[in-house]
C-alpha cells in the first residue's frame, strides 16, 4: 500500500532526471533548435536546373554521383553566408573536394556580382530561382551544407554557417572516410 | 544610488525570509511560542523590503537610469510612462522580482487574514512560505540581478520588446503571477498539515478561500494572455497550445481539481490525502512552468532569453521544494485515514470523476508539452505537438467533464438517489439538446455533427446550472437567502458553458481571408464588405506606422470603421501588426494589415469570427464565480467560530466529522 | 542572445518576396487554411506556417497551394513535407513506439482512475456491510439536517 504514496515523488524524480539530462546536453553545447534531416542516408532529390554562370546549361542530380562532394546552399542576400564564405574559398583552393553551390532565391546579377567580389569556391552553382529545389533538399535556412557520397547519398547536413571547428572535426574527417571507402570498393 | 538601495533592500528581504523560515518552524518543533510568533513580523518585514526593492527598480525605469543594465535592455527614453513601468516585468529579471513581490504579498495576506489559525499551524505555514521566498530571492541575487550596473552607462536604452508595448501586457503578468504564486498558500497549508501530522477537514476549510482566490487570478491572467495573443499577434488565434501557454494551463487544471476536491474534504472529510497531493501538485506545476519558461529547455514565442545556469538553479530548487514535499507526502499520507463513506451515485463520486477527468486532461497537456523535450533528449527524434494532438486528446477528456458538471451539484452527498435528480433534469436535458442543436443552425445557418454535440453539451451546462439555482431557491430552508458560494458555483459553471459555445462556434465557423488588395478594393466575407479606404503614415511616440482605414458595410449600411496598423518601432525595428477589431456579442470583425506589396498594394488578413466574445466572457464568469465563492460569509464566520472553539477546548478546532 | 541574432540574420534578411499563389475555389482555400495550421514553420520559435510572416513560411504556403492546385490530397501534401523535413514539421505527432504513451496515456489514465475509484468503493462497501442499520438511519438523518446549511457544493 505504501508504494502507492511513493508514486508521485517517483514520477517527479523521473521528470527531474529528464530535465537534468536536457540541461546537461545544452551545457555540452547542444543546440536544441537543430532539426536533424530525414534525408541523411537517402539519395539526393532529383533535379535538373540551369547553372548560374552558364544559364543555357543545366545541372542534374545524376551529376553529383561518382565523387564525394560538398553541397552548399547560399544566396547573395544571406548575411550569415558571408561568415563561411572565406572558409569555402580556402577549401576550394587547398583541396580537390568539389563544392557544388545551390544559389537560393537570388537575382542572377546579384549572385554573379557576389561571386566576382568575394571569390567563387564553387565547381558549379545551380540557379534555384524559386527555391523549390531547396525545399526538396529539406532546407529551411541559408546557408546549409551537405556532404554527398560517390553514390549520390546524403551523408551529413549542417544548418547555418560552417565554422573552422566544424570543418576540421566533422566535415573533413567524414569526407576522407567516404573517399577511402570509395577507393577500396 | 537608487539601484543600490533596491539591491540592498532585497538582501535584507532575504534575511527576513530566512528568519521567517527558521524561527517559526524551530519554534513549532520545540514548542517555543516566542519563536513561533516571529513568523508573522518577519513575513511583514520581508514584504516591506521586497516592496522597497521593487519600487526602486520601478523608479530606475521611470527616471530612465541607463546605468542599470536591465533598464538599458528593456526601456528607452521615448517609451511612454505606462510602458516604462510595465517594462519592469518585461523580461526575466524584473518579472522574477514581481514573482517574489507577489509571494511576499500573499505571505502578508496570511498574516492579516489568518489571525485565527492555531499557532503551530500558522508557524509552519509561515516557515514554508518563507522558504520559497528564500529560494527565489537567492535565485535573483545569484543569477538574475536586475540592479546590475552598466559601466559606463548607455546614452539610451534598447527599448521594450514592441510585442509587450500593449495595454493587455501591463496587467497580464501581474494577474498570472498572482495566480501562480497564490497556489503557494494552499501548498504551504498542505505541507504545514503534513508536518504537523494532522490532516483534517479544518485545513481544507482554511485552504479553500485562498485556493479560490489564487485560481481566479490565474483564470483572469490566462484570459488576458489569450486575449493579447488574439489581437496583438495578428493571426486571429486565441490559443496556440504553445508550451508557455500550457505552463499556465497546467496549474489551472490542477487548481480546478483542487477546488473541487477541497469541497469534499471540507464537507465530508473524504479524499484527504488526495486533496493534499493536489495542493502540492498545483504549486509544483506553477514552479515547473517557471522552470520551463526560464531555463531554455524549450522553443517558444514567449520563452525568456535564458541561460542554462539559471535552469540548473531552478531545477535544484524544484528538487528541494517539490521533492521534499512529495517525500513528506509519501511518509505521512499513509497514516491519514478515510473519512465519510459514500455510494457509487453521490456528490463525492461525481467530484471524484471530475478529478479523474481533470487529471487526465492535465496529463495530456503535460505529456504534450514534455514529449518533444523528452524524445529529443533521449535521441528518439524531433517531433512537434500542437493543436491536432490536443484536439484529439484534450477535448474528448474535457467534454464529458462538462456533461457531469451539469449533474453533480444536484446530487446529494454520500448516497444520492438517481430518480429525483433525473426528474429535475429531464426537462433541462431535452431543452439543452434541442437548443444546443438549433443554436448553430439559427446563428450560423449550418452545423456539423461535432459542432452540434459540443453545442448541446455547452447549452446543457448552462441550463442545468440555472436549474440547480432554481431548485435551491425553491428548497431553501426558512426562506433564507442562498449563500454567495452557491451563486459563485452556478455562475462559474454557466461560464464553462459560455466558453464552450464560444470556442466551438468560433473555431468551426470563423472565416479567414488572406488577400492582396489595393487602396479602394473591397473584400467580402459572408454579408460583410471590407473596403480599404486609405493607408496613411502615422507617427507614434516611439514608432512610425502605416495605418489603414477599412470601412465595413453590411447591405450598404456602415457597420464599423477599422484602423489596423503596421508599426515599426524606432529602436527594435521589427515590424509589428496591430489588428483592429470590432467586437459585438455575436461576432468579431477583425482586420490585420500585413506587408506592403508594391505602390499602394497591401496584404490584408480579414476575419469574421462568430461568438468570439464568448471565449473571454466564459472564463470571466468563472472568475466572477470565484470572487463570489471566496467572499462567502462562511469563511469569515467560521474563522470566528474556530477562535471561539479554541478558547473553549484545548484540543484544537473541532472537526465536523467528529460529531457525526 | 547571440543565437537569436544569428537566427534573425539567417532568416529575416531575404532578397525577394514570394509570389503568393492563388487558389481557385473556397473548398481549396479551406483545405489550405487547415493544412497550413498543422505545418510548423521550421525557423520560427513555435508557429505554424499560417501564423508566421517569415520568408520560409511564405514559401511553404506557396508550396502547399501549388500542390493543392496540382490536385494532391492532404495526406500526399503532408507526406511530401514530412519526407523532406521530418516529423518535426507536423504538429500532429506520429503514432509509434516512442509516442504511444503520449497518444494513449490520458485515456489510460481515465480508465485506471475510474477502476481505482470503483475498487476503493468496493472495499468501503464491504467494510460498511457490518455497520448496524439503525446507526445508518441515524447517520442519514443527521446528514439531511446538515445539508440545510451545506450551501456550497462543488
Amino acid at each position: 500500500m505504501k508504494a502507492r504514496y511513493l508514486l508521485p515523488v517517483t514520477v517527479f524524480l523521473v521528470i527531474v532526471a529528464v530535465f537534468g539530462l536536457v540541461l546537461y546536453q545544452i551545457n555540452q553545447g547542444r543546440n536544441i533548435r537543430e532539426v536533424p534531416s530525414p534525408l541523411i542516408g537517402r539519395a539526393v532529390p532529383q533535379f535538373e536546373l540551369p547553372l548560374l554562370l552558364e544559364p543555357e546549361q543545366t545541372f542534374s542530380s545524376e551529376q553529383l554521383k561518382g565523387r564525394v562532394s560538398l553541397v552548399n546552399i547560399w544566396a547573395s542576400w544571406c548575411v550569415s553566408c558571408r561568415y563561411e564564405h572565406d572558409l569555402l574559398v580556402q577549401m576550394s583552393r587547398d583541396t580537390d573536394i568539389s563544392i557544388i553551390g545551390i544559389n537560393y532565391k537570388d537575382e542572377r546579377a546579384d549572385a554573379l556580382k557576389w561571386l566576382r567580389d568575394t571569390g567563387n569556391p564553387y565547381e558549379a552553382s545551380i540557379f534555384d530561382y524559386d527555391g523549390r529545389a531547396a525545399i526538396d533538399w529539406g532546407a529551411y535556412g541559408t546557408p546549409e551544407t551537405f556532404v554527398v557520397d560517390q553514390q549520390g547519398v546524403i551523408r551529413y547536413k549542417h544548418t547555418g554557417p560552417i565554422t573552422e571547428e566544424k570543418l576540421r572535426d566533422e566535415i573533413m574527417p567524414l569526407i576522407n572516410k567516404l573517399r577511402e571507402a570509395g577507393d577500396t570498393a | 544610488m537608487i539601484p543600490e538601495i533596491g539591491h540592498f533592500a532585497l538582501v535584507v528581504a532575504l534575511f527576513m525570509a530566512l528568519v521567517q523560515t527558521v524561527m517559526p518552524v524551530v519554534g513549532a518543533y520545540r514548542g517555543i511560542p516566542e519563536l513561533m510568533a516571529m513568523g508573522r513580523p518577519a513575513a511583514r518585514a520581508q514584504f516591506l523590503f521586497v516592496a522597497v526593492s521593487f519600487a526602486m527598480l520601478t523608479l530606475a525605469f521611470i527616471e530612465n537610469d541607463f546605468t542599470v543594465a536591465y533598464v538599458v535592455q528593456n526601456s528607452n527614453s521615448a517609451l511612454p510612462i505606462e510602458y516604462r513601468i510595465s517594462a519592469v516585468w518585461g523580461a526575466h529579471e524584473g518579472s522574477l522580482l514581481l514573482w517574489v513581490l507577489m509571494l511576499a504579498a500573499w505571505g502578508l495576506a496570511i498574516t492579516i487574514f489568518s489571525q485565527s489559525l492555531p499557532e503551530h499551524f500558522l508557524a509552519r505555514v509561515m516557515g514554508v512560505m518563507g522558504f520559497i521566498s528564500v529560494g527565489f530571492i537567492l535565485f535573483i541575487l545569484m543569477t538574475s540581478n536586475p540592479f546590475d550596473r552598466l559601466i559606463p552607462g548607455a546614452t539610451d536604452g534598447r527599448d521594450l520588446n514592441p510585442l509587450l508595448q500593449d495595454p493587455g501586457l501591463i496587467i497580464h503578468p501581474p494577474m498570472l503571477y498572482m495566480g501562480y504564486v497564490g497556489f503557494s498558500v494552499a501548498f504551504s497549508f498542505a505541507v504545514a498539515a503534513l508536518l504537523g501530522g494532522r490532516l483534517d477537514a479544518t485545513w481544507a476549510r482554511w485552504s479553500r478561500p485562498w485556493t479560490t482566490v489564487a485560481w481566479l487570478f490565474l483564470t483572469i491572467g490566462i484570459v488576458l494572455g489569450s486575449w493579447w495573443a488574439y489581437y496583438e499577434l495578428g493571426w486571429g488565434g486565441w490559443w496556440f497550445w504553445d508550451p508557455v501557454e500550457n505552463a499556465s494551463l497546467m496549474p489551472w487544471l490542477a487548481g480546478t481539481a483542487l477546488i473541487h476536491s477541497l469541497a469534499v474534504t471540507e464537507k465530508r472529510g473524504a479524499f484527504k490525502s488526495w486533496t493534499v497531493l493536489l495542493a502540492i501538485l498545483a504549486f509544483s506545476l506553477s514552479l515547473l512552468g517557471t522552470f520551463l519558461v526560464r531555463s531554455g529547455v524549450l522553443v517558444s514565442v514567449h520563452a525568456f532569453a535564458s541561460d542554462p545556469e539559471r535552469g540548473v538553479f531552478i531545477l535544484a530548487f524544484l528538487v528541494v521544494v517539490i521533492g521534499a514535499s512529495l517525500g513528506l507526502y509519501a511518509w505521512r499520507a499513509p497514516n491519514v485515514y478515510g473519512g465519510g463513506r459514500f455510494r457509487l451515485f453521490s456528490r463525492e463520486m461525481l467530484l471524484l470523476a471530475n478529478n479523474v477527468l481533470l487529471m487526465a486532461a492535465l496529463a495530456a497537456v503535460l505529456m504534450g508539452t514534455m514529449a518533444p523535450i523528452v524524445l529529443d533528449a533521449l535521441g528518439l527524434g524531433k517531433i512537434s505537438v500542437g493543436p491536432p494532438y490536443f484536439d484529439a486528446v484534450f477535448v474528448p477528456v474535457m467534454l464529458p467533464l462538462v456533461i457531469l458538471m451539469g449533474i453533480g451539484p444536484l446530487v446529494s452527498w454520500r448516497s444520492g438517489d438517481m430518480r429525483p435528480v433525473f426528474k429535475k433534469l429531464r426537462v433541462v436535458f431535452i431543452a439543452g439538446l434541442v437548443v444546443g442543436a438549433v443554436l448553430p443552425l439559427v446563428t450560423m445557418g449550418r452545423t456539423t455533427l461535432m459542432v452540434a454535440a459540443a453545442s448541446m453539451i455547452a447549452v446543457w451546462a448552462i441550463f442545468s446550472s440555472v436549474q440547480y439555482l432554481r431548485d435551491r431557491l425553491i428548497r431553501r430552508p426558512g426562506n433564507r437567502g442562498l449563500s454567495a458560494g452557491v451563486y459563485g458555483m452556478v455562475i462559474a459553471h454557466a461560464g464553462v458553458g459560455v466558453f464552450v459555445i464560444g470556442a466551438t462556434l468560433s473555431s468551426a465557423f470563423s472565416v479567414e481571408r488572406d488577400v492582396h488588395v489595393r487602396v479602394g478594393d473591397t473584400v467580402r466575407i459572408n454579408d460583410f464588405a471590407f473596403h480599404l479606404e486609405e493607408v496613411k503614415p502615422v507617427r507614434g511616440p516611439n514608432y512610425h506606422s502605416d495605418m489603414a482605414r477599412v470601412t465595413v458595410t453590411r447591405d450598404g449600411e456602415q457597420v464599423a470603421v477599422l484602423t489596423p496598423e503596421k508599426r515599426t518601432y524606432f529602436v527594435q525595428t521589427m515590424p509589428m501588426t496591430e489588428a483592429s477589431i470590432d467586437a459585438t456579442l455575436f461576432r468579431d470583425l477583425y482586420v490585420a494589415l500585413a506587408e506592403q506589396r508594391g505602390e499602394d498594394g497591401w496584404a490584408l488578413r480579414v476575419y469574421h469570427k462568430p461568438f468570439q466574445a464568448w471565449i473571454w466572457s466564459g472564463p470571466l464568469l468563472m472568475a466572477l464565480g470565484g470572487i463570489l465563492a471566496a467572499s462567502d460569509r462562511r469563511y469569515r464566520t467560521s474563522a470566528k467560530r474556530i477562535v471561539q472553539t479554541r478558547r473553549r477546548s484545548a484540543v484544537g478546532p473541532v472537526v465536523r466529522e467528529a460529531k457525526v | 542572445m547571440r543565437m537569436v541574432l544569428v537566427f534573425i540574420l539567417l532568416f529575416l534578411v531575404t532578397a525577394r518576396v514570394a509570389g503568393e499563389m492563388t487558389l481557385s475555389n473556397p473548398e481549396d482555400e479551406q483545405r489550405f487554411n487547415d493544412l497550413s495550421k498543422v505545418l510548423r514553420c521550421m525557423v520560427c520559435q513555435n508557429q505554424s506556417i499560417a501564423d508566421s510572416n517569415a520568408e520560409l513560411a511564405r514559401d511553404f504556403r506557396d508550396q502547399v497551394k501549388e500542390q493543392i492546385n496540382e490536385g494532391q490530397s492532404d495526406a500526399e501534401i503532408i507526406d511530401y513535407m514530412v519526407e523532406r523535413y521530418g516529423h518535426y514539421i507536423l504538429y500532429r505527432p506520429p503514432f509509434n513506439m516512442a509516442t504511444a504513451i503520449l497518444w494513449t496515456g490520458p485515456f489510460i489514465l481515465v480508465v485506471v482512475g475510474f477502476v481505482m475509484v470503483v475498487r476503493t468503493m468496493r472495499r468501503q462497501e464491504q467494510s460498511q456491510a457490518g455497520t448496524n442499520t439503525r446507526q445508518q438511519a441515524r447517520l442519514r438523518e443527521l446528514l439531511e439536517k446538515s445539508a440545510d446549511f451545506d450551501d456550497k457544493g462543488g
